[in-house]
């Protein structure tokens, strides 16, 4: 099963729109509530990094019958050092980012703490991709 | 600790969930910062917060918190009701500080995250 979202970057009132959709798709689906919270938690912050940072994006969900792949594509600025921006409490976020409770720097960490497999690739002034995989 | 005793202690309104006023809650986490909510791997959950906008409630839609207490006399706008009440969850109003709250429902024994 495929899904498909558009990400607007900095439209904080949609953030969050393609994770409950993909929440509801799995609770639909009868995986396990704690897996469930694992996998839209990671979607979650990575759609709130592209609101946050990115001009525009896509998410792309395939769902087989063990495992959950997600892709973030956006267009944006690039992170320049990924290493650097999986540290915690790294962040670049602007003041309206923090004042929606976000830009801590806890992000990219905590993607990787919810997924089984986690690839960033990423190039200055083009945009980032996030791919997450985690199995049921 | 039930959601009435936690109103009782926090001169708090149910904005809504009613229906969750004889639920118990186990434990009380006290944050405006979202990324910290979203780090927590904690289930029968109230969420304390100062933070009033729509991603408090997509946050917790996220990290299974149906219970949530906005101090500092924060008011609970129309788009975040209807996401509360979408989600199934239990909103309460308090004019207390952060600090207050936390320090009322901890006393009274509601326990910690960590």
């Amino acid at each position: 099963m495929n899904l498909e979202f558009e990400i607007a970057g900095g439209d904080f009132t949609k953030a969050g729109y393609a994770s409950s959709q993909v929440k509801k798709m799995l609770k639909q689906l009868g995986v396990e509530a704690h897996c469930i919270k694992n996998i839209v938690i990671a979607l979650y912050e990575a759609e709130v990094n592209v609101v946050a940072h990115a001009y525009e994006g896509q998410i792309l969900v395939h769902i087989e019958s063990d495992k959950i792949t997600t892709k973030i594509i956006d267009k944006g600025p690039g992170i320049p050092d990924i290493e650097q921006a999986m540290q915690e409490g790294y962040s670049t976020a602007s003041k309206k980012v923090r004042e929606m409770g976000f830009g801590a720097g806890m992000g990219l960490p905590n993607i990787k703490k919810n997924t089984d497999k986690l690839q960033i690739q990423s190039k200055v002034d083009e945009g980032t991709t996030v791919e997450m995989v985690n199995y049921f | 600790m039930q959601v009435s005793k936690i109103c009782e202690l926090l001169a708090a309104t149910i904005i809504c969930g009613e229906e969750h006023a004889s639920a118990k809650i186990e434990r009380g986490f006290s944050s405006d910062l979202m990324s910290d909510v979203l780090t927590l791997d904690t289930d029968n959950l109230l969420l304390i917060t100062g933070l009033c906008n729509l991603q408090t409630i997509r946050t917790s839609e996220m990290a299974d918190i149906r219970y949530i207490v906005f101090v500092r006399n924060k008011k609970v706008t129309a788009e975040m009701l209807a996401l509360a009440n979408e989600n199934n969850m239990c909103l309460l109003e308090s004019p207390y500080t952060l600090f207050k709250a936390s320090g009322l429902l901890y006393q009274a024994g509601l326990n910690p995250v960590y």
